[in-house]
């Protein structure tokens, strides 16, 4: 019975949520002035019947076969990484962008969603055979390559969005293969570095913690000295790359620390899509009722800020309704982790759950203003075909998997 | 990964679980203050992104003659305004709209320059657009998304120069006046009035502009009025009626000498309201309503006859002989003088005064007269003496208090302030204590010297002979306003007698030329003196002579004689009491005569006080 339960949970939350997407793509569309979002939730319902076919493929395909192919997926991916960043084009906001691959003007698809979930089975298959988890940062080099390869790719176009999802998706996979939580946070030290050094005294603050934290772990003295001796690079260095970001990346960060400095350009999104959420209060404007997003004061309503039309038309409730199915979603799918009957199939599942938590948590997040504008959709909500499909593939891949621990007999 | 350990995976995902469920706490919270907490700001913020106040503009008032023919109207007109994101944007767009607009590049800086002062509002582009503009500029819509066409009434004057002066125009307010309030309740773009009557009644012309909500979207682009509820009714301007008699007025324009400069005022004694106003030349008010023509401005500005200058209230001339009627009423009031008092030295054609040599206009003189034959003859030499016997602190004091040190009070802006000494004081002042002699005395007398008066102000002290008991109200032109009285202080004896010498001006004196049959008319001519060239004219007259109703001024400059003015006058007193039928505009009944009778020039006083000290010569009089 157990069993069974758990086999529709998933499907059951998954629905709920494209149904709701669909309803606000619909929305989306309601303006008083022309708007590119207009029939784009027709659009977006043909892709979910794409999408629900990919998944009913994925579902079908055993996770040995997905193990074999892994590699030449992975590796496949990362070429159509490196070939986006050559003839790569790009759109909406990031128009400078090199995210898309087209083909004689059509736009094909975004490979860096492709490559989320090819650099997630490829780092379960490398993590699943081993006893023992990774317990010197030497040992876990390799994964450190695994996630870097389409990181730097992707970082390269430059989606800094897309880059955020291969850490999530990293420290996700790590966590759940059971590295040690003081070794994860060594490994994570050089980015809180990086966030660190934007005040000199901060950054002081910073290094004395690591310095007692490495005497505390003790890892081998190379290894120790090495993360030392990173974070005081990322340290000096972080201005270095703040130069080498592109304008209206260091725009955004720059406006998310604060809006008002030029709001009407940099500090647009975020001060419109505060004030669409904040004036939807409690019960909302009522569905294709907010004013923000009719007269276009909300930018991206149907991709990056559709969360912010839920949020100003549907209020709080309807806010706090949509982030619980999320989060229904996503336990689900710990749920799947956790019974699953191979690591590599466990594995693969909490990968997802690691982009599917980073894609919420960021794109929610600066729609409130509390992570900083890095175009990244919303899973099932966001129009978008790649991501969709994408997410669909996870969802089947999943299933397969909830559907394989069923049938093993093997309840631990 | 160490899979055979479930107790470690479960503990992981236990962890993972309490991990996820904090990080939707975490944005939770973040929605709560938002939507919960924050959510009154918001909503307020909201409703300011999406509605705009837009203003109603009021409709500025009429402005009417006095049996309601209308001088100032608005008419339809559309104004023609643009929405823009950037000033860049804006440029281009003005580019692309400059073969319908036709503007040039100061007016696209002027442009430019009101749009990074609200770049939030549409700015304006052209006003009073033709139809033919705003339907062109209709079919550009698509491309121009930011275009706004807004029905924006034009001020007309349906009589254009025949009252320019009088009805003034109206210009829009400038950035200066609006940073320093001189306007209030005046936006960017609000018409204001720019002179005559215009802007003196401006306040209550303008009315009060009501205010209206649309819906806008980010663009600023207007989508929808937000609804009626919200919307604050403009408060029409007042109509001002005034006291101008439109026939009379278009009377005086056509039987003005044509090509002089110069001005009539007319005016009922009886309750100082003006009949006419007008100043030649004249121009179109319509072309400067809203924008000016910069070249038409240049044009108007540059002229040798400055026409924008109102010679009625803001041109300052010597009185002249009119001024006579002045020193006359002082010394009778003061008891100095009867009609029939003789002064002691006959007139010979001049008056020694110690070492000085003062003329009378008639070199062969006219002998000796009474004060009602001076006034008739206009004779200098019994003025002088007249004039000694009032005494210089005399002469000044009574001068101020008839009004002629300080302006008539007329409701027209920027009147001119004449120029008569309040006391001896004004000469210590100019020439220094000792430099001076009570020669100017003599000069005074005959309404020269130190003594400049704007037509305004004569006819309001002829208003006062005209009026009844010697009394007037200052000259105005809206009836409500409440004029200051002005009273000559004589009795009516008095009075009488002096109506009746100059009656006898009109008909045995200077001014014969001006006699109509029908019409007792008292009048008096005058000639002011013009360094620059030909004297100017003066005729002052009021009829009838008994009762009077009507006191006509004028002065045309370079008209060498009041003679030549009187005719004019006496048309204008002629039309108003007896209808149109009873004179045409120029006819040939009315021939000028001119006789010899030039008034002489001022003594000069200054700079000559080596003449007090040196030897007595009597070389000083007329130049010419």
């Amino acid at each position: 019975m157990r069993g069974r339960t758990l086999d529709s949970a998933l499907p059951l939350w998954s629905v709920l949520l494209v149904g709701l997407g669909l309803i606000l793509l619909y929305s989306a569309g309601v303006t008083d002035v022309p708007s590119a979002a207009s029939e784009i939730w027709k659009r977006q319902a043909l892709w979910v019947g794409v999408g629900l076919v990919v998944a009913v493929f994925a579902f079908r395909v055993s996770p040995r076969i997905l193990e074999w192919v892994t590699p030449a997926v992975y590796v496949g991916a990362v070429l159509l990484l490196a070939l986006t960043l050559i003839i790569g084009t790009g759109a909406g906001t990031a128009s400078g962008a090199k995210s898309w691959l087209a083909i004689g003007g059509r736009r094909l698809g975004q490979p860096a969603e492709l490559a989320k979930l090819a650099t997630v089975l490829m780092l379960a298959r490398h993590l699943g055979p081993k006893r023992e988890p990774p317990s010197t940062l030497t040992q876990l080099l390799p994964s450190l390559v695994i996630v870097g390869v389409p990181f730097m790719l992707v970082g390269l176009q430059p989606d800094l969005g897309s880059a955020l999802v291969f850490v999530g998706l990293l420290f996700a996979m790590l966590f759940w293969a059971g590295v040690n939580h003081w070794l994860l946070l060594l490994l994570a030290s050089p980015f809180l570095s990086l966030l660190m050094a934007f005040s000199t005294l901060s950054w002081g603050v910073w290094i004395v913690v690591l310095t007692i934290v490495l005497l505390w772990v003790r890892p081998y003295v190379v290894e120790g000295l090495v993360v030392w001796l990173v974070n005081l690079a990322m340290g000096l260095l972080a201005l270095e790359l703040w130069g080498r970001l592109a304008p209206y990346q260091q725009n955004r960060l720059l406006s998310f620390l604060n809006p008002e400095i030029d709001p009407r350009a940099t500090g647009w999104h975020i001060i419109q899509s505060k004030v669409a959420i904040g004036s939807g209060g409690i019960l909302g404007k009522g569905l294709t009722e907010g004013t923000q997003k009719r007269l276009a004061f909300l930018p991206e309503q149907h991709t990056d800020f559709v969360f912010s039309v839920l949020g100003e038309e549907l209020g709080f409730l309807g806010v706090l309704a949509s982030l619980t199915l999320f989060a229904l979603l996503i336990l689900s799918l710990i749920r799947i982790s956790q019974r699953a009957v191979d690591p590599f199939s466990s594995l693969a599942v909490a990968g997802v759950c690691g982009i599917l938590l980073t894609h919420i948590f960021v794109n929610v997040g600066m729609t409130v203003g509390i992570m900083p504008i890095v175009g990244i959709p919303l899973p099932f909500l966001s129009y978008g075909g790649s991501f969709l499909l994408v997410c669909f593939l996870a969802l089947g891949l999943s299933a397969r998997v909830a559907f394989e621990a069923r049938h093993s007999g093997y309840t631990p | 990964m160490s899979w055979g350990d479930r107790r470690a995976v479960a503990r992981r995902a236990d962890l993972g679980r309490v991990m996820v469920i904090a990080t939707f706490t975490l944005l939770s919270v973040a929605f709560f203050r938002l939507q919960v907490t924050g959510s009154d700001r918001y909503r307020v913020q909201s409703e300011e992104n999406r509605l705009r106040p837009v203003p109603i503009p009021a409709p500025r008032g009429l402005i009417t003659d006095r049996h309601g023919a209308v001088l100032a109207e608005n008419v339809p007109g559309y104004s023609v305004s643009l929405h823009a994101m950037s000033a860049l944007s804006l440029g281009t767009t003005l580019d692309r709209l400059s073969p319908i607009l036709r503007t040039d590049s100061v007016e696209r800086e002027l442009i430019l320059e009101r749009y990074r002062l609200t770049p939030s509002e549409p700015v304006l582009v052209r006003r009073n657009a033709t139809f033919d503009v705003v339907s062109a500029l209709e079919e550009l819509r698509p491309w121009n998304p930011g275009l706004v066409i807004e029905s924006d009434p034009k001020r007309r004057y349906p009589f254009s120069s025949t009252t320019a002066h009088l009805v003034g125009y109206v210009g829009q307010v400038s950035e200066e006046e609006l940073r320093l309030g001189s306007h209030p309740g005046a936006r960017l773009g609000t018409l204001v009035g720019r002179d005559g009557i215009e802007q003196f009644y401006d306040a209550e012309l303008r009315g009060r502009d009501g205010v209206k909500y649309v819906e806008v979207d980010a663009m600023n682009r207007t989508v929808r009025d937000a609804g009626i509820e919200s919307t604050l009714e403009p408060e029409p301007g007042r109509t001002i009626r005034t006291t101008i008699d439109l026939e009379l007025q278009r009377f005086v324009e056509s039987t003005f000498p044509p090509g002089r400069r110069g001005a009539v005022v007319a005016m009922d004694p009886r309750s100082g309201e003006v009949l006419a106003l007008y100043s030649a030349p004249s121009f179109d008010p319509n072309v400067l309503v809203g924008g000016v023509d910069p070249t038409e401005w240049q044009r108007l500005a540059a002229s040798q006859d400055f026409p924008l200058f109102n010679r009625a209230i803001q041109a300052r001339y010597p009185p002249a002989s009119p001024f006579k009627l002045a020193i006359a009423a002082m010394a009778l009031r003061r008891g100095i003088v009867t009609f029939d008092s003789r002064m002691t030295v006959p007139c010979r054609g001049g008056f020694q005064y110690y070492n000085r040599y003062f003329r009378c206009w008639r070199v062969e003189g006219h002998g000796s007269v009474t004060l009602a034959e001076a006034i008739q003859y206009s004779c200098d030499v019994y003025f002088y003496q007249l004039g000694l016997k009032l005494g210089l602190t005399g002469l000044l004091q009574d001068g101020t208090a008839l009004g002629f040190g300080s302006r008539s009070g007329i409701d027209l802006p920027s009147e001119t302030e004449p120029i008569f000494p309040s006391s001896t004081e004004y000469y210590n002042r100019r020439y220094g204590p000792r430099n001076w002699t009570s020669a100017v005395t003599l000069n005074l007398a005959i309404g020269q010297g130190e003594d400049a008066q704007t037509l305004v102000n004569v006819v309001r002290f002829y208003g006062m002979l005209a009026g009844p008991h010697g009394t007037t109200t200052a000259p105005h032109l809206v009836a409500t306003r409440q004029g200051q009285q002005h009273t000559l202080g004589l009795s009516d004896r008095d009075l009488a007698d002096l109506r009746a010498s100059l009656v006898a001006v009109v008909d045995r004196g200077t001014a014969v030329a001006a006699q109509i049959v029908d019409l007792r008319i008292a009048g008096k001519t005058g000639t002011a003196q013009n360094p620059h060239g030909p004297d100017h004219g003066w005729f002052v007259a009021f009829a009838p002579a008994d009762d009077p109703e009507i006191v006509v001024g004028a002065i045309v400059e370079f008209a060498e004689h009041g003679s030549r003015v009187a005719p004019v006058v006496t048309r204008i007193i002629a039309r108003y009491l007896l209808g149109a039928d009873a004179v045409k505009p120029r006819g040939g009944e009315y021939r000028l005569e001119t006789p010899a009778d030039s008034a002489p020039e001022p003594i000069p006083i200054l700079p000559d006080t080596a003449l007090l000290r040196g030897p007595g010569r009597d070389t000083v009089g007329r130049a010419r």
